[in-house]
């Protein structure tokens, strides 16, 4: 029995202790301008790229061969070839692009631009602007959904979630939530949409049939102010039973039961937890804490934060791929 | 081989002789631990109250930075407990030692020193008997703080336990050397305010050293030379599986000197026991 418990008890401790497979992270720092290369292998910077101004939103495309970052003071979307892990083009964005989505075949991108109340859709192939929908107040989050019918577009100011037929780039519905949206997620299945509200303290989970708010995720932390829990990124595992929302100012990331949407748990993070993304094999789960420059590795089976690694200044979006 | 090992002859005795004696000393101090509940209760009090409370308080005053062994940000319950887990075989130790100066004042001790075994032998007994009854409570706080979200790495449990042993022995050996100097149970008091909260609170039990540093060099220095220090680094990193080689020794030095300074203080024809008859013996 006690052979048993101590095998057993290495076995957790080793699985725990291993790396995540040759994986790649890539982290946006907001104020030093640069993208920051993780090896979650050593789960070690290996390479800082730089980039242009103010660099936010990141993403991987499709086919694994490019970063996109928008570069908000240079009005437009860099492109980091994965191989040479340098630029190498630009995309035309509209002014100070901030988040941006691709639709399933990698071919359409769609960026909402902060300060021109729009969202552009690019051709990522020909890097050419095809089209732009007029939005709320301050775009930011974006969300597809998942059989590619409707976008979503979060308005900082507006405190709505646009609906946006990607046919005819009209906007077909608006739904209120709490103030200054910032980003949102689709659950896999595309039952639940879920937006977070930074100033509001809440993840609102809409009906994306219905297009109405059906619940409302709060959070709670004993000893913390209301108003130092901010909810920004949201990760929701593929399976659809736990999600992940980084908290901002509370330094921790609240882990979520997607079915009863009650929080199970607050993991501590860094200062300021932002973004966050999952490796693909959804072992762990990387967060941006914007404040104290690092990024912070949370074991998705365990619930456990592993590690955290020192990254440039304002770490702010975080992309994944595979070597 | 082993009927061999337990006939062989040691100088003057036999090794089944000395785990008699070995036998006998463990056997009472677990007896006197168990029969004293209230003790046990008490020795769990004391780092639960700080843990639940103290700790509770200072959580959003005391920001911790990633230091080793930990790799990434910690609550300051979790920064605290190899602490109090050292302060537990602190006050374990002067608890001995207070015993220790009961036993002279009752008579007790001259039945133990009267034995025909070697004294350093005797002594290491006891202070076996010490460690082994501070571990069983630091194992009982472990628990109990692993319901509150303290949860090292599995393998830490095992990899502190020499630690605990190492850390036990330091300081019960120095409670042993301060008994040998005090002649009577009322100046115990003095050792609560001359030893134990100094060297609880000049550590790095509460706070990193850092940030000590932040707030007076002169307090830092004062910490990096107490041996308390030391142990409370031993054992915070041995639970998260990793070594300080600095604090190992650190504390096996201390251990060797506090030990030779106890066996030496309680031998009548040189120690400090010298200077006068004890307690139970006027």
């Amino acid at each position: 029995m006690l052979r048993h418990c101590l095998v057993s008890g290495i076995a957790v401790w080793l699985a725990g202790t291993l790396p995540a497979g040759a994986f790649i992270a890539y982290v946006s720092n907001e104020k030093s301008n640069t993208v920051s290369v993780i090896d979650t292998d050593k789960w070690a910077v290996i390479k800082t790229i730089k980039v242009g101004q103010r660099p936010r939103g990141i993403e991987l495309t499709r086919d694994g061969k490019f970063v996109l970052v928008a570069v908000g003071d240079d009005n437009t979307i860099q492109m980091i070839d994965t191989a040479t892990r340098e630029v190498t083009n630009t995309l035309p964005s509209g002014p100070d692009p901030e988040l941006f989505v691709q639709d399933k075949a990698g071919k359409i991108l769609y960026v909402a631009n902060e300060n021109d109340n729009t969202v552009t859709v690019i051709d990522i192939e020909k890097r050419t602007r095809i089209g732009d929908v007029q939005v709320g107040v301050e775009p930011e989050g974006m969300a597809l959904s998942p059989d590619g019918r409707f976008l979503i577009n979060t308005s900082e100011t507006t405190n709505m979630a646009h609906f946006i037929d990607t046919e005819t780039r009209q906007i077909v519905a608006n739904v209120l939530v709490d103030a200054r949206p910032r980003y949102a997620e689709f659950k896999r299945d595309g039952s639940e949409l879920w937006v977070s509200s930074e100033i509001g303290g809440t993840v609102a989970v809409i009906d994306p049939a219905k297009r109405t708010v059906t619940k409302k995720v709060t959070f709670n932390i004993p000893g913390m102010r209301k108003e130092a829990i901010q909810p920004v990124g949201i990760s929701i595992v593929a399976d659809g039973k736990t999600a992940f929302i980084a908290l901002g100012p509370a330094n921790r990331v609240a882990v979520v039961d997607a079915a009863s949407h009650q929080v199970t748990k607050y993991l501590l993070v860094g200062q300021r937890a932002w973004h966050m993304a999952f490796t693909p094999d959804e072992k762990f789960l990387l967060v941006t804490n914007g404040v104290s420059n690092d990024v912070s590795v949370i074991d998705v089976a365990a619930l456990k934060v592993i590690k955290t690694i020192q990254v440039g200044e304002l770490p702010w979006g975080i992309t994944i791929a595979k070597q | 081989m082993n009927a061999a090992i337990a006939n062989q002859k040691l100088p003057g005795f036999s090794f089944a002789q000395y785990l008699t004696c070995l036998n006998g000393i463990v056997w009472r101090e677990g007896l006197r631990f168990v029969h004293q509940r209230e003790r046990f209760v008490s020795a769990l009090v004391r780092p639960l109250v700080w843990l639940f409370i103290f700790a509770a308080g200072f959580r959003q005053v005391l920001g911790i930075s990633i230091i080793p062994p930990y790799e990434t940000y910690i609550l300051y319950e979790v920064y605290i407990t190899p602490g109090l887990m050292a302060m537990i075989q602190l006050f374990n130790g002067m608890q001995s030692s207070l015993s220790m100066v009961y036993d002279r004042e009752m008579g007790n001790m001259r039945t133990l020193l009267v034995s025909p075994m070697p004294r350093w032998y005797l002594l290491g007994c006891k202070l076996l008997a010490g460690t082994v009854v501070s571990i069983v409570q630091v194992y009982a706080f472990l628990l109990i703080a692993w319901f509150w979200d303290i949860e090292p790495p599995p393998i830490g449990y095992l990899a502190v336990l020499p630690a605990l042993v190492l850390s036990g022995f330091t300081l019960g050996a120095l409670g042993m050397l301060i008994s040998s100097g005090i002649r009577q149970l009322e100046n115990f008091a003095g050792v609560m305010n001359f030893v134990i909260f100094p060297m609880f609170f000049a550590s790095s039990a509460l706070y990193p050293l850092w940030r000590v540093q932040e707030g007076s060099p002169m307090l830092y220095y004062v910490c990096q030379f107490n041996p308390f220090t030391h142990a409370v680094e031993l054992i915070r990193f041995a639970l998260y599986g990793k070594m300080n080689w600095i604090s190992l020794a650190v504390v096996a030095g201390c251990t060797a000197i506090f030990m030779i300074g106890a066996v030496l203080a309680y031998d009548p024809s040189r120690g400090l026991s010298r200077r006068g008859p004890a307690g139970g013996e006027t």
